[in-house]
């Protein structure tokens, strides 16, 4: 396997006396596109900086191709191999073209060198209609454009992005991104990019990595992040609300009987009678049905709907069958089933369903 | 009303007959607060730029002091500054005192602070992240001071001409410094205190407008620069 390009190890960050940051191992490789996802102060915008070489006093090591990255004299030949976007454009009070050509003068490039690196830049973004106008008359979509090709004229092998997504407008953020995912997978960058958006992680990148409090939660591939989090917390942040404790009461055949507060849960999977345990059930897992569904599924609640939350081209539901039940279902379906608070409803998923977060103790 | 008339009447006759005396002490004003205020420019410039980038102990401390600097009164400095200079003061050797020099250091000391505080302000005022942005975009420390320079140059240009203004139109350090000798430190603002002493208003009107004109002319020169650069 080839080596990494850029390397974390035992990365440190204190602010005001508590840890901002606290990375133990963490790589990247060449071409991968990777979100970083977590609430506000998670660190994530702490990790991006970091790998920059543009936090002080952080203990550990960031290598980049094996070369180590870091504040102070020299630091700026490493980072002209990346390119670092905020959520805020930051553009300067200059025209559109100086600002995209700001990266390749700081290089000391030829006028001609220049202005080839420009003119590829604005037309991957589709902004050379832009290029005599000021900075400060863009709308928010185009100056984020603008701050994404002067990242990418200089070319660089790592992109770092930091909530790149998150000013602009429903239409803009969509065909933004949608440019940005060909152009990065076109060149083969190795992309990073924080965000809180679940939605735009699990959209564009190969591998999620999660993040709280300062430290990585979870790290997988979109799949393994929604469908198996690795605790109460990615679950939750990805999405889950079906989040229970309980007790396994029984246990053969590879399914065990988890005994919750108001019902019993059939999950897959073997643990010893008496252990207690939190589980989840992710909300695209979780069939609703009028009457009786011919489903094979083993768990089968009757409940009541108690609210219905949209949430763009799906609804949440949440069904009350003793303990609450989160499911996703298509605004059709709502319509056809005629679902609505107060309304009677099968909710049904299968053991395999049913992930287990984590074993408590055992009695 | 006659008088202030007679002032202005006065005025032009001097300026269209460019009366060699006026022409000289409107030069040597021009001159004495020109170079304090490019003096002051340097320092002040630099200064601002390296307390708003740098954190120290200490230095809420020296801002408190740059920003009382911005308010020091003219003759507290001309006092100073005639102490440090005397005969038998600490520099008396330079041998400055009543001259052109002299008036330049006072001016410099009354202007830097200004322009400083002024600096300082401006590059506060730069979002806190477009540091790091110019850093990421692969600039050296000293580019990333340049750009951030670059990008406040609409206040720092601000900066000059409130120090330009602060000292050319300051009095009480250049008559204590400078002594206000005819053809040698006479400037406009001494001269002009010489002739409302002496009774002749409508000289001494005629010089403030020329003091006035002066002051706008370069105001104006400056605004021009800053308002075209913003667009």
């Amino acid at each position: 396997m080839s080596r990494p390009v850029l390397e974390i190890r035992k990365l440190a960050v204190t602010r005001n006396g508590m840890p901002a940051l606290d990375v133990p191992d963490l790589s990247f490789a060449g071409g991968e596109i990777c979100a970083l996802i977590g609430p506000n102060g998670a660190g994530k915008t702490t990790l991006l900086l970091s790998l920059m070489g543009l936090v002080k006093g952080a203990a550990g090591e960031v290598l980049y191709r094996g070369e180590r990255v870091e504040p102070g004299r020299g630091a700026a030949a490493l980072r002209r191999r990346m390119s670092l976007v905020f959520q805020e454009p930051l553009l300067f009070s200059a025209s559109v073209y100086s600002n995209i050509a700001s990266g390749l003068r700081l290089r000391g490039m030829a006028r001609g060198q220049v202005r080839e690196g420009v003119e590829r830049a604005m037309d991957l973004l589709g902004i050379a209609h832009l290029a005599r106008r000021r900075a400060q008359a863009l709308s928010g979509g185009e100056a984020q454009r603008v701050n994404l090709a002067r990242a990418l004229a200089v070319e660089p092998e790592v992109l770092l992005m930091d909530e790149p997504f998150s000013s602009l407008d429903a239409p803009s953020r969509e065909t933004l991104i949608a440019d940005l995912e060909r152009i990065i997978r076109r060149r083969g960058i190795t992309a990073l990019f924080a965000t809180h958006d679940r939605g735009e992680a699990i959209r564009l990148a190969a591998r999620i990595v999660v993040m709280n409090r300062g430290v990585v939660a979870q790290d997988g591939d979109p799949n393994t992040i929604t469908q198996y989090p690795a605790d109460e917390f990615v679950a939750s942040f990805m999405g889950t609300e079906t989040i229970l404790a309980g007790t396994v009461t029984a246990s053969s055949g590879g399914v065990m009987t988890i005994s919750v507060d108001g019902g019993a849960v059939e999950a897959a999977g073997t643990a010893d009678a008496g252990t207690a345990v939190t589980f989840c059930v992710h909300p695209e897992n979780i069939v609703l049905s009028d009457g009786v569904p011919g489903t094979s599924a083993r768990n089968l609640f009757r409940g009541r709907v108690e609210r219905v939350v949209p949430m763009g081209l799906f609804r949440k539901v949440y069904v009350r069958c003793g303990f609450m039940l989160v499911a996703y279902v298509t605004g059709q379906s709502i319509e056809s089933m005629g679902i609505r608070e107060g309304k009677e409803i099968t909710a049904s998923f299968k053991a395999t369903a049913v992930h287990v977060i984590k074993v408590v103790d055992k009695k | 009303m006659d008088l202030i008339l007679d002032g202005i009447i006065e005025a032009f006759r001097l300026i269209v007959t460019g009366d060699p005396e006026v022409r000289d002490i409107t030069l040597l004003s021009l001159r004495i607060s020109g170079s304090a205020t490019l003096i002051s420019t340097c320092i002040g410039v630099s200064a601002g730029t390296a307390v708003a980038l740098t954190r120290f102990p200490g230095r809420r401390f020296l801002i408190s002091v740059i920003n009382t600097g911005m308010g020091l009164p003219p003759v507290v400095v001309g006092l100073f500054v005639t102490i440090f200079i005397w005969r038998s003061g600490p520099l008396g050797s330079l041998g400055l005192l009543y001259t052109p020099a002299a008036m330049v250091v006072a001016q410099t000391v009354i202007a830097a602070p200004i322009i400083t505080g002024v600096t300082l302000a401006a590059m506060q005022r730069l979002p806190g992240k477009l540091r790091l942005q110019i850093l990421a975009l692969g600039a050296t420390r000293r580019q990333m001071v340049w750009l951030l320079m670059k990008e406040a140059r609409l206040p720092l240009l601000t900066a000059v001409m409130a120090g330009f203004g602060g000292v050319i139109s300051e009095i009480g350090a250049s008559i204590m410094v400078g002594g206000n000798i005819r053809g040698y430190t006479r400037v406009l603002t001494t001269a002009t205190v010489m002739e409302t002493g002496r009774g002749n208003f409508a000289v001494a009107i005629a010089l403030g407008v020329i003091l006035l004109i002066l002051a706008f002319t370069v105001n104006y020169i400056l605004t021009a620069i800053q308002q075209g650069r913003g667009r």
